[in-house]
């Protein structure tokens, strides 16, 4: 066990601007970055914003980005830095700031209300669902998302062009679509919804380039994008790009 | 009179937890307009840490499940203290609640013929947990949250506005709810985190969902949110607790590093099959089987062992008892100097089942000791203590309406809610009590709201009264006349706090301990009057904290002073000056109440700001009583209460 | 109200945006996050300058009993006769080019869509994004939303046509197996170079995202299909490893070509084992 003295410099601000401040801290054995927010807090800056649940990596409330890269301050452990390293926090930077490292990610939750929700199918009542365990496999694998939207957060699409943020649904509700056109017992079709064409037309799948960058910041590590951005992209083709599909609606719309 | 934006609705939902949700839905199902407010992000409530399952008789295992059993083990789980109605309630319900879920796209791990897999949990005599992995609390949470998000989209076909009938008011906090006149309630006062704006919902239905109290202690695996809100605000309403003394720490939590202390180790970890051993190896549980427990556990490792495959054939093992039992017997593995390097026990999956089943079975814990603690659970043992985890005690509710005494138009589910899980809660039983309760009190406060006539009119006095208090900290003084600046550091008093019941009031507990524990909150108390911030009402942390303060104080009195009184030991609740279980005890329920029934706090030093009083518990229906072997319930009941 | 819910639409746009925290540096990486595009687009380009070379080369494709994979089918009559091997005369007489033009389009196509090279270009060449949380330099981003990029959703139909092109493949490695003077039994290491070559060629199709998408992928109950259900959990393993096989088989692709190129000009003989 040894403590010792690190070097942080945290964004302090709000909309109307700020700075990175610099900061030295304790640092004790076994600790993460949000060990040392809280310790600043208590300490140095009574008022230093950031938010945080768990401290267990399970509620995704701790998410900014700590030398460039967004990450869980709960997950970041402070032994992955050299001891004369300057740690750098700031917030999300895909996001409206509101206080230090706070950020609005409303963005996210009006997202998440345009992805249509699960259909029940209309033939099966509570407690008559079957479904085999293979058939869920894909689907929990998505379900094991957290929203701590790092991915919202990393992907360049909406990070680096607001104005993409009213047709981008972004990867973690990409990935809510895939999860539901996985579901076994969705019923969606009955509904005349197509879970695959919708991805494309209203939620922006188009717009990701599958550079990734989600499924490298993902602390759930979920393959969003081998599991569930791609799958979703063929699914799409194989609704719209059928070559002798495509020809068909070009000619229709043609002849209009 | 203070200028406060004004809103009305009918039920108004304090917390987005899983009772706090499964109650908003309700309440919009019956056609109330809901409004839910929570103190973080929507879908961030402490329900997403619960890892292990939900308690549910759906038999989808073994057979021979049914909602009977699931009470029988319920009650005995809670010592017989339990609100045996809540109890029944709970194990019939909880089925439909689960099958629920699934109709709103949650999906549990499956067993071979395609139902919910069931797994077998402490104190659970068969297979009864609904689980997914280890993070059946975040299916749960997320499973009610885009259940909520789909009746919204409902709403916005039907009227053009997403929050037309259901709106989740996420960071804001809650600090007082206001009554009318005839004291019923008619809105809660609140302040929004982001700005620090106050507001006021006016509703005739409030139902408080905000969970425990974990965070008056210094070792939890509750998360920041867990300031017994919910508790203070009933009590500050006129409301009695019921049984604050019992205070569950659950047996495996993280020990080391310092930072993660306390974090929990799940209990499926025991209930796939890991096991907990001393310093020099031994599996000690053998050597705790209380006598009440002794023939449903098993007397060897090879039969506990056995057990994992056919359990029709042999007994549990006992690192499956109950969670006071095993909490205690680390404690006092530990004690006796049999411990871990880091002051716990080993907890082991890792001679026990190969590394693929290992990460297959329990992902997340697998990532938590590799992430937090560096720690390859399928190569070593954890190291492993009891930590803060859940309190049994809370608001006195009716069983059936969930409806809080005295306060009409106040309501309380989940955790925040006392009587259902007696002096000790099984595993699984939180999940399944959050939605069967969560579901009740949204239908009767949906109700209640629905058959009055005219809305109880806020009390303008009490809104003045709620924004002077909250304003307070940012024009503390210091603690004399001489003394300039700033009061009292809001987290300094916190952790003096968090000392104070952990050493004092915590798993094993005295007379004078607990003594010193009341005199030491009279204290902080004083102290926290003074409480002051700095910068200003955006986003500001240490205000939030000043204000949470003076409900920790609260909760924490109530449970140091229950806990000095009820003289015997029961369930979550040990004391070394009197170790046995008395029956007597069995008969008695204690209440706080504060001691100024206007809801004021200007308390009298020595004898605080709550008073306790005692009540006799109901008789157990007969035909539920009838369920148990006389030979059981003797261990339990008195004479004269079996004759009856 | 912390639950506002509506997007901002500044269109000043990106990290430096009016409604972003106020930090003036595009990104705060401390770590060489430029390595590895860096390396993907040096790595793409060294094949691209050598298959362009190969492709119009048009000569020292054959060798008996071996065939640059660059020049197999060969689909000209200005092909060099390759006996039993794939001489397929389709484009008869008219086609006065490198006969590798015609058939490295589908090979090209398949790679050009993948999924994978897809990441590697988009990052290595476009800077789209040029690294994770590192802004990119483009003022504009629409995706794969319009032409021509949209076309990238054909990548399925090169799946289709790549399998033949690796069988066609296979065959030319099974003819590998005879000697200069098409006696059948003897092998080279030449034999060795184009077996390797085929393994990783087939590796990369097969776990291509297409192929995972139709072996099984596009299903939604595995379990009425345990068949597709094992052959999708098989194309995902191999799917896992898309980016490694990706490179592998470039390079083995490239070092296939170079061996016959070498053999072919005489530089280097064939060494024989039996």
């Amino acid at each position: 066990m040894s403590a010792y003295e690190a070097a942080f410099r945290l964004w302090r601000g709000n909309v109307d601007g700020g700075d990175l401040e610099d900061f030295k801290v304790e640092v004790n054995d076994g600790e993460v970055v949000l060990d040392i927010i809280h310790r600043l807090q208590a300490t140095q800056a009574p008022d230093l914003a950031v938010r945080w649940n768990c401290k267990a990596g399970k509620c995704g409330s701790c998410s900014a980005e700590i030398n460039g890269r967004p990450r869980l301050l709960c997950m970041t452990r402070m032994s992955t830095f050299t001891r004369d390293e300057v740690i750098t926090v700031t917030p999300l930077r895909a996001f409206p700031v509101i206080r230090d490292l706070v950020t609005d990610v409303g963005f996210n939750y009006a997202k998440a209300r345009e992805v249509p929700a699960f259909v029940p199918p209309a033939e099966l009542g509570p407690g008559e669902y079957r479904m085999k365990q293979e058939d869920v496999d894909r689907s929990q694998e998505f379900r094991k998302c957290i929203e701590c939207f790092l991915c919202q957060d990393t992907c360049h699409v909406v990070r680096d062009h607001e104005e993409n943020k009213g047709a981008f649904a972004g990867p973690r509700f990409l990935m809510r679509v895939a999860e539901l056109d996985m579901h076994p017992l969705d019923a969606a079709d009955a509904e005349g919804l197509d879970r695959k064409t919708t991805a494309q037309d209203e939620h922006g799948l188009g717009y990701c380039n599958i550079t990734k960058c989600c499924t490298e910041v993902c602390p759930e590590h979920i393959k969003i994008t081998d599991n569930a951005l791609i799958p979703l992209k063929e699914r799409a083709a194989d609704r719209k790009y059928d070559p002798l599909v495509w020809l068909g609606n070009t000619i229709r719309r043609r002849g209009r | 009179m203070t200028q406060v934006e004004r809103q009305q609705w009918d039920v108004v939902v304090v917390g987005a937890g899983g009772a706090g949700l499964r109650a908003a839905i309700e309440a919009r199902a019956q056609g109330a307009r809901t409004a839910v407010i929570c103190k973080s992000l929507f879908g961030k409530a402490h329900t997403v840490m619960a890892e292990g399952g939900i308690a549910a008789a759906m038999g989808n295992v073994n057979d021979g499940d049914d909602w009977r059993v699931h009470f029988r083990d319920t009650m005995r789980g809670g010592k017989f203290l339990n609100q045996w109605r809540m109890a029944e309630l709970h194990a019939r319900e909880a089925p439909d609640r689960v099958w629920e879920l699934e109709t709103w796209g949650a999906l549990f791990d499956r067993t071979a013929d395609g139902r919910i897999s069931q797994r077998n949990f402490g104190g659970h005599e068969y297979p009864r947990l609904a689980h997914v992995g280890d993070r059946t609390g975040l299916e749960l949470i997320r499973t009610l949250q885009q259940r909520i998000v789909g009746l919204q989209q409902e709403d916005f076909r039907e009227h053009g506005d997403y929050e037309a009938g259901l709106k989740v008011f996420q960071e804001c906090t809650v600090t007082r709810i206001v009554k009318d006149e005839e004291g019923r309630v008619s809105g809660v006062f609140c302040y929004e985190r982001e700005s620090g704006r106050f507001f006021v919902i006016e509703a005739p239905s409030v139902v408080i969902a905000t969970g425990g109290i974990g965070k008056s202690f210094k070792v939890t695996s509750n998360s920041w949110e867990y300031t017994g809100d919910g508790h203070a605000l009933a009590l500050l309403a006129g409301a009695p607790l019921l049984n604050m003394e019992f205070v569950q720490f659950h047996p495996t939590g993280m020990v080391w590093p310092p930072s993660v202390k306390g974090i929990l180790v799940t209990e499926s970890v025991r209930g796939d099959g890991g096991v907990l051993r001393n310093s020099e190896g031994k599996r000690f549980m053998f050597d705790y089987i209380p006598d009440v427990f002794k023939e449903k556990y098993a007397e060897s490792e090879a039969e506990g062992d056995r057990w994992y495959d056919d359990p029709d054939h042999n007994r549990r093992p006992p690192e499956l008892l109950p969670r006071d039992e095993v909490a205690r017997a680390i404690n006092s593995e530990v004690k006796a100097g049999r411990g871990s390097p880091h002051g716990g026990v080993f907890l082991d999956v890792s001679t026990r089942m190969p590394a693929e089943v290992v990460r297959r079975r329990l992902p997340s814990m697998y990532h938590q000791f590799k992430e937090l603690a560096d720690v390859d659970i399928t190569a070593e043992a954890m190291e492993v203590g009891p930590t803060c985890h859940y309190v049994m005690g809370g608001i006195a509710v009716d069983s059936d309406s969930a409806a809080a005494r005295g306060v009409p138009g106040l309501y309380a589910a989940g955790e925040v809610a006392g009587g259902m899980h007696g002096s000790n809660r099984l595993g699984g039983n939180s999940l399944s009590d959050l939605l069967v309760f969560g579901r009740r009190a949204g239908l009767h406060a949906a109700r209640y709201a629905a058959g009055l006539d005219v809305r109880p009119v806020v009390d303008e006095d009490q809104v003045d009264a709620a924004a002077a208090e909250a304003l307070r900290p940012f024009s503390a003084e210091g603690p004399g006349e001489e003394d300039e600046g700033v009061g009292e550091n809001p987290y300094t008093l916190h952790q003096e706090l968090q000392k104070t019941m952990n050493d004092l009031v915590g798993i094993i507990r005295r007379e004078h301990e607990m003594a010193e524990a009341l005199q030491k909150l009279a204290e902080l108390r004083v102290r926290a009057r003074r409480a002051g911030v700095e910068g200003h009402r955006q986003f500001n942390p240490g205000w939030h904290l000043a204000l949470d303060l003076r409900n920790m104080l609260l909760v924490s009195e109530c449970v140091a002073r229950a806990a000095l009184e009820r003289s015997e030991s029961r369930g979550g609740h040990t004391r070394e000056d009197w170790p046995g279980m008395d029956r007597q005890w069995r008969r008695a329920n204690l209440l706080c109440r504060l001691a100024d029934p206007t809801g004021g706090l200007a308390a009298d030093p020595v004898r605080g700001q709550i008073r306790l009083s005692r009540e006799e518990t109901e008789p157990i229906r007969p035909d539920l009583l009838a369920l148990f072997e006389k030979e059981e319930l003797v261990k339990y009941l008195t004479e004269e209460e079996l004759h009856e | 109200m912390a639950t506002g819910t509506e997007p901002d639409l500044d269109p000043a746009g990106g990290v430096r945006g009016a409604s972003r925290a106020a930090i003036a540096a595009r990104h705060l990486r401390t770590d060489r996050w430029w390595l590895s595009p860096a390396l993907t687009a040096a790595g793409l380009l060294a094949f691209v300058v050598y298959s362009t070379w190969r492709a119009f080369g048009n000569a020292h494709y054959y060798a008996a009993p071996y065939v640059s994979p660059f020049y197999s089918p060969c689909l000209a009559e200005n092909c060099v006769p390759m006996k039993g091997g794939p001489n397929w005369e389709i484009f008869g007489s008219w086609w006065g080019l490198s006969p590798a033009l015609l058939i490295l389009i589908f090979p090209l196509g398949f790679r050009l869509t993948c999924y994978y090279y897809r990441k590697a270009y988009y990052r290595g060449f476009w800077a789209s994004p040029p690294a994770c949380a590192v802004a990119e330099p483009h003022r504009k981003y629409s995706g794969e939303t319009r032409f021509p990029l949209i076309l990238q959703n054909v990548h399925r139909y090169f799946f289709y046509a790549a399998v033949p092109v690796a069988g066609i493949l296979t065959y030319d490695t099974v003819l590998a197996f005879r000697d200069e003077h098409y006696a059948w039994g003897h092998m080279g290491l030449g034999t060795v170079v184009m077996v390797v070559n085929i393994g990783l060629i087939w590796a990369y199709t097969l776990s291509c995202h297409s192929c995972r998408h139709i072996v099984g992928g596009k299903l939604k109950h595995f379990s009425r299909h345990p068949v597709r259900y094992r052959a999708w959990q098989w194309a995902g393993k191999l799917n896992a490893r898309h980016m490694q096989l990706a490179w592998a088989s470039l390079i083995s692709v490239a070092v296939a070509d170079f061996y016959v190129y070498l053999v072919a000009s005489g530089v280097f003989a064939d060494p024989r084992f039996f």
